[in-house]
C-alpha cells in the first residue's frame, strides 16, 4: 500500500515543483532586469559587494590556505611513489583551478553570505519592510533583491580567483620549503601545464554559475519565506542546504560539459 | 455620504485558496473623510486595505481609486498611483538599519532629486508634526513602540498623500500613545486634505475620530454608517462586536461535533491527546 501511495505523492510533488521552479525563474530574471529600474542603486550594489566579498575574505583565505597545504601533502604522498614529485605544482594548481576553488568558494559563500542574505530578506518580509517599500512605490526587487543578486554574481568569481591564488601559495609552502620539492620545477611545471582558457577561465566560469545559483536560491528562499520567526529559521537552513547540494550537482554537470 | 467618492468597491470577491475572504463587498469611501473598517480578527480588513492599495487583486469585482479602475492599470501605473498613498503598518515596518530621519526621508530620496537642505526641512517638518524632531537621529531599536508608530506615521505622510491607510494603528500601545496617534490621524487628515481608511479593533478610539464606519463579518459588510448609527445598529453581530460581548452570533466555543461530557469520559479511558 505504501508503495502505491508513493506514486501519487511523487506526482503531486512534481506538479508542485514545476510551477515553483517557473516562479523562481521569473523572480531571477525580473530581479536581474531590475538593474535598469530607476530605483536600482549603484551605492547599494557596492555596499553589498563589500558585505558579501570583502567580509568573506578572511574565511576564504584561511580555507584556501589550508586546502592548498593539504593538497601539497596528499599530492606529494601519491606522486613520490612514482618519482613524479616534479608534477606536484601542476597537481595542486589544476585541482584548485578546475575543481576545488570554484566548489569550495561556492559552498563557503552559501554558508557565510547566502545564509545572511536569506535571513535578511526573510526578516524584512516578516517585519513588513518589503510591503512598506511597495506601499512607498519602490519595487523591493529593484531596491533590495537586484543589488544583492548582482553583488553575489560579481563577488563569487573574484573570491574564487583569490581562493585559487592563496591555495596555490599554500601548496607551494608545503611542497617546496617543507617537503623539499625543487621550487623552479614546481612553478615551471605549473606554467607549462596550466592553460589560461582551458583551466583558469573555465574554473572562473564555473564560479560565475555557482554565484548565480547560490545567490538566486538565497534570495528566493528569503523572499518566499513564511513571515514568522520559524519561517525565517527554516528558510535560512533550507537556503544553505539547497544551495550546497545544487552546487555539487551542478558541478558534475558543468565538469562533464566543460572538460569532456 | 453624498460627497464624491475617492475609493469605490463594487461587488468585490477575494478568496485565499478555497476560503472566501471577501464575498461581494460594496463600499464607497468619500473624499476627505476618516473611514473606519472594523470587524473580528481574520475578517478580511487588512486584505481590503491591500486590495485598495493594489498590492492584491480581487478575483472579481471592481475597485476604483480616484476614478481609476485598478484592474485595468499596469504595474507601473499602480506604482505611480501609490505615490499618492501612504500606509501606517501594524508593527510600524520601519527600516531597522536606518535612523528615524532616514526612514522618513526614504520615499523622498527614492522619488525626487531634492537638494539636501530642502529634503532636511521637509523631513523635519513631518517629524515636528508627530512630535519627534528630537528623535531624528535615533535608530528604530532605540524608539519605544509609540514613538516607532509616530515615525512610521511621519513616513506615511511625507509625500503628502491623498489617501492614507492605517492598519491597526493602536495595537500594543499604552493609552497615552493611543491618544496621541488618534489625535495625529485626525489632525493630519484635516491638514493634508487627505482621506483616511482606518482598520482597528479599538472601537471607542476609532469611532471617536471616524466620520463613517463599516463592520465586516463573514466576508460581507454587516453594518455601516456614522458612529452613532453603528452604535444603534439592529445587527446582533454588530452589537456583539461593538459591545465586546464574549458570546453571541460569534460563538465563544469553537464548533465541535463531540459532546463535552462524552469527550471527558473518552479521554479519561483512552488517554487521547489533542
Amino acid at each position: 500500500m505504501a508503495f502505491f501511495d508513493f506514486i501519487p505523492q511523487t506526482g503531486r510533488r512534481t506538479l508542485l515543483t514545476i510551477p515553483n521552479l517557473g516562479a523562481a525563474s521569473r523572480f531571477l530574471l525580473s530581479s536581474l532586469w531590475n538593474i535598469f529600474n530607476r530605483h536600482f542603486s549603484m551605492q547599494q550594489l557596492f555596499r553589498q559587494i563589500y558585505g558579501f566579498g570583502v567580509r568573506s575574505l578572511i574565511l576564504m583565505v584561511v580555507a584556501a590556505f589550508f586546502t592548498g597545504m593539504v593538497l601539497g601533502f596528499q599530492g606529494y604522498y601519491a606522486l613520490v611513489r612514482f618519482g613524479a614529485t616534479s608534477a606536484l605544482g601542476t597537481l595542486v594548481a589544476l585541482s584548485l583551478l578546475r575543481e576545488l576553488g570554484p566548489v569550495l568558494t561556492a559552498l563557503l559563500f552559501a554558508g557565510r553570505a547566502g545564509s545572511a542574505l536569506t535571513a535578511e530578506i526573510s526578516s524584512m518580509k516578516a517585519t513588513e519592510q518589503l510591503s512598506a517599500m511597495e506601499m512607498m512605490a519602490v519595487n523591493p526587487l529593484a531596491w533590495v533583491v537586484a543589488p544583492r543578486l548582482w553583488a553575489g554574481i560579481i563577488a563569487v568569481p573574484i573570491l574564487c580567483a583569490i581562493f585559487d591564488l592563496v591555495g596555490i601559495f599554500g601548496g607551494y609552502l608545503i611542497s617546496v620549503p617543507v617537503l623539499g620539492v625543487d621550487g623552479g620545477t614546481f612553478w615551471a611545471q605549473m606554467q607549462s601545464n596550466v592553460t589560461f582558457s582551458g583551466d583558469i577561465l573555465t574554473g572562473l566560469l564555473k564560479a560565475l554559475c555557482f554565484g548565480v545559483v547560490v545567490t538566486w536560491i538565497a534570495a528566493w528562499k528569503g523572499y518566499t519565506a513564511r513571515p514568522t520567526a520559524e519561517g525565517v529559521g527554516n528558510a535560512t537552513t533550507l537556503s544553505v542546504v539547497t544551495a550546497s547540494l545544487t552546487v555539487l550537482g551542478l558541478d558534475f554537470i558543468l565538469t562533464a560539459l566543460l572538460f569532456s | 455620504m453624498a460627497t464624491e467618492a475617492l475609493v469605490e468597491l463594487e461587488n468585490v470577491f477575494f478568496a485565499r485558496g478555497p476560503h472566501p475572504v471577501l464575498d461581494g463587498v460594496n463600499m464607497r469611501i468619500p473624499r476627505g473623510a476618516i473611514v473606519a473598517l472594523m470587524g473580528a480578527s481574520g475578517g478580511g480588513k487588512t486584505t481590503m486595505l491591500n486590495l485598495m492599495a493594489g498590492t492584491l487583486r480581487p478575483q472579481s469585482g471592481q475597485i476604483r481609486v480616484a476614478g481609476q479602475d485598478l484592474k485595468t492599470l499596469s504595474e507601473e501605473a499602480i506604482y505611480s498611483l501609490r505615490r499618492q498613498m501612504g500606509m501606517l503598518f501594524q508593527h510600524s515596518a520601519l527600516f531597522t538599519d536606518l535612523s528615524a530621519f532616514e526612514n522618513v526621508a526614504f520615499p523622498l530620496r527614492r522619488h525626487f532629486r531634492l537638494p539636501e537642505g530642502i529634503l532636511r526641512k521637509l523631513v523635519m517638518m513631518k517629524l515636528e508634526a508627530v512630535g519627534l524632531r528630537g528623535a531624528a537621529g535615533l535608530l528604530p531599536a532605540e524608539l519605544s513602540g509609540g514613538m516607532g508608530r509616530r515615525v512610521a506615521l511621519a513616513r506615511a505622510v511625507v509625500m503628502d498623500p491623498m489617501l492614507i491607510f492605517y492598519d491597526e494603528p493602536f495595537t500594543g500601545l499604552d493609552p497615552i500613545s493611543v491618544g496621541i496617534i488618534a489625535s495625529l490621524i485626525k489632525r493630519l487628515n484635516a491638514a493634508l486634505g487627505a482621506t483616511s481608511v482606518l482598520v482597528s479593533h479599538d472601537v471607542e478610539e476609532t469611532l471617536s475620530i471616524a466620520d463613517h464606519g463599516f463592520i465586516l463579518a463573514g466576508g460581507k459588510i454587516i453594518a455601516e454608517g456614522s458612529p452613532d448609527a453603528l452604535r444603534s445598529s439592529d445587527s446582533a453581530l454588530a452589537r456583539q462586536f461593538l459591545g465586546g460581548q464574549p458570546d453571541g452570533p460569534v460563538p465563544f466555543h469553537y464548533p465541535t461535533q463531540q459532546d463535552y461530557a462524552a469527550a471527558l469520559r473518552d479521554s479519561r479511558s483512552s488517554g487521547e491527546r489533542f
